[in-house]
């Protein structure tokens, strides 16, 4: 890999540890969904710092990608992402859960660089279909990105939505599933199996695209698909809890309130981590 | 063209934030998407879609408006309404088909009659609700002049009464005297009905005003504290269940302002209505003209047997109930 190649790496990989002791740290108190935001910190990081138009300067461009979290209790990990690249100091974090300010367990579009609010699950394919729809009329490249949890697949109107996006052609369009395998309270496949994901997908006429949701180069390559009328689902497949050895993919730690003790232990483990060789490119 | 296509197609002509949207029910906008093109949206058999990408449009600017029967347009995209339109407050006009009775021949799953209740449940959503084709072309554009969301019983009968008064939103449009015996109080195709009933009880010697309230939400609050105050019995009347509708909304301010009133509810208490032809299905639940005649005619014997009201009423009495079966 080229040097200006590392360095982009090296900036993203930097910018996803100072985001995930953010979340870390958003456990203390009433706790978050700690697991299920750690598995898709990198999927903002990639989106938010690598390539989209998207910038905190250009909040009301209309020409700017749209970045719509479904899964909404994972805002941790987005809004550790927005304030590490300036969309909000990172102090408004200490307000979690106080009614001080906008921040709790989902998004709130108050916040800057939040597109929509959600919570309910299966929602923001349909919201994005509408984004795209109106970037079509106004013929925007604006691009959509809609980010679902795996367990999320379980809602009627994402299929829904799968059909209405490819009779429409929404090439612009990218669904990104954030497949950590794990939901609620078991893994996916033993509750409701989704396997074969990808080809499901194919079958309802998407494009497919497979990666490693913690390799800032694959989900570059993904989330910049050949243009095309079909819209494209990148199935991530990340790790719950990633970056704190002792959490990943337990199925215990989609929510946790941490002591302060707990979170200087989870922090030390994150550390620990990132300079593992198993975390690089 | 139809005059409500007509009316969608100039209004889109001159605003370009205007979309028009169903989820497959292309009753009312059959001519529509060869005229709008990109701005035609027919999302198949899927309000929960339908109603989420509407509500992404309005955050981007749009002004949509949606088509679906009013039951499924309500109730099956539900949390969709209330959660990405709602929260949001965005303006996107929801046209609900065949509401209330207009379901007519179709059976339970098909009767919204709960409708009002669910979207008047809803922050800032107005409800509209016109008495026929003419309100219902007025009824549009004041929805989209709304900065809120708009939910509207469409109803495209024909006129059959002449209208008093320009299309004022949100206010009552109010058929006869202040102060009269009976107040009725109705909305959308039933008001048709409560002005044939208003001839016939006022026949039988009994004065009667007529509310069109064309928006159950705003209520206006004006007129139903007035009809409360100087009617003697204050009548209800919707193609609803019980719980939620007009009946509900009036209650609520009544008790709110202190006010006592003699309330007769006409409703569908908590009942599906028997399906069939609208004509039947009127006089069968209890909605035809002469029904909520001769309904009223009994309550206010049974309330005011020894009142002034029975001995006006009793010389044209028995020519009445013959007249009401």
């Amino acid at each position: 890999m080229s040097t200006s190649g590392d360095a982009r790496i090296a900036r993203l990989r930097s910018i996803a540890t100072a985001a995930r002791e953010h979340v870390i740290r958003m456990t203390e108190g009433g706790g978050c969904f700690l697991g299920a935001s750690l598995s898709c910190v990198d999927l903002f990081v990639s989106m938010y710092a690598d390539g989209l138009r998207l910038s905190p300067d250009r909040l009301d461009d209309p020409d700017r990608d749209t970045v719509l979290l479904s899964k909404g209790h994972a805002v941790p990990a987005l809004y550790a992402t927005l304030t590490e690249l300036g969309y909000f100091p990172a102090e408004r974090l200490k307000a979690h859960l106080t009614t001080r300010d906008d921040i709790y367990w989902h998004p709130n579009r108050a916040i800057p660089g939040v597109e929509f609010h959600s919570g309910s699950l299966g929602h923001m394919l349909s919201v994005g279909i509408g984004i795209a729809l109106d970037a079509r009329i106004r013929r925007s490249a604006a691009r959509v990105f809609v980010v679902v949890g795996d367990g999320e697949l379980n809602e009627g109107s994402i299929w829904e939505g799968l059909l209405v996006a490819r009779a429409q052609r929404l090439g612009s369009l990218v669904l990104v599933v954030d497949r950590n395998r794990l939901q609620a309270n078991s893994p996916t496949e033993d509750l409701i199996p989704l396997e074969p994901l990808a080809d499901k997908f194919e079958a309802f006429g998407w494009n497919v695209s497979t990666v490693d949701g913690h390799s800032f180069d694959e989900l570059r390559n993904a989330f910049n698909p050949v243009p095309s009328q079909r819209p494209t689902v990148v199935i991530a497949n990340t790790v719950r809890g990633k970056g704190i050895a002792e959490l990943e993919g337990r199925v215990d730690g989609w929510f946790i309130k941490g002591t302060a003790q707990d979170i200087a232990n989870m922090i030390s483990s994150l550390r620990d981590s990132v300079a593992l060789p198993a975390y690089a490119e | 063209m139809t005059p409500y296509e007509d009316l969608l197609y100039s209004m889109a002509q001159a605003d370009e934030r205007i979309v028009v949207m169903t989820a497959e029910n292309r009753a009312a906008i059959r001519a529509l998407p060869h005229h709008l093109g990109n701005r035609f949206i027919d999302v198949g058999i899927c309000e929960q879609t339908l109603l989420g990408a509407a509500a992404g449009l309005a955050l981007r600017g749009r002004r949509p408006v949606v088509h679906a029967l009013a039951a499924f347009l309500t109730m099956r995209g539900f949390e969709f309404i209330r959660t990405d339109i709602g929260i949001a407050n965005l303006p996107v006009i929801l046209v609900g088909a065949v509401p209330g009775l207009l379901s007519d021949g179709n059976g339970p799953t098909h009767q919204a009659i709960e409708d009002v209740a669910l979207m008047r449940a809803i922050p800032q959503m107005k409800v509209i609700a016109p008495a026929d084709e003419n309100e219902l072309l007025q009824a549009i554009p004041e929805a989209l002049k709304s900065e809120g969301p708009c939910y509207i019983r469409y109803y495209d009968g024909p006129c059959k009464h002449t209208h008093l008064d320009r299309y004022n939103f949100g206010v009552a449009e109010v058929h006869g005297s202040r102060r009269a015996d009976v107040v009725i109080a109705t909305y959308g195709m039933l008001v048709a009905e409560a002005l044939e009933a208003r001839v016939l009880l006022e026949a039988a010697g009994i004065t009667v005003t007529v509310l069109n309230m064309r928006t159950v939400v705003p209520l206006d609050e004006q007129a139903i504290l007035q009809a409360a105050a100087q009617s003697k019995l204050l009548v209800l009347l919707e193609d609803h269940f019980e719980v939620g509708g007009l009946y509900s909304a009036v209650c609520e301010r009544l008790v709110g302002e202190q006010v006592r009133a003699n309330i007769l509810p006409l409703n569908l208490k908590n009942r599906w209505f028997r399906p069939g032809l609208l004509k039947d299905v009127l006089s069968e639940s209890g909605f035809s003209a002469q029904r909520v005649a001769s309904t009223i005619l009994q309550h206010l014997e049974k309330q005011h047997g020894e009142l002034s009201i029975r001995t006006t009423a009793v010389s044209k009495h028995s020519a009445v109930t013959d007249t009401l079966g």
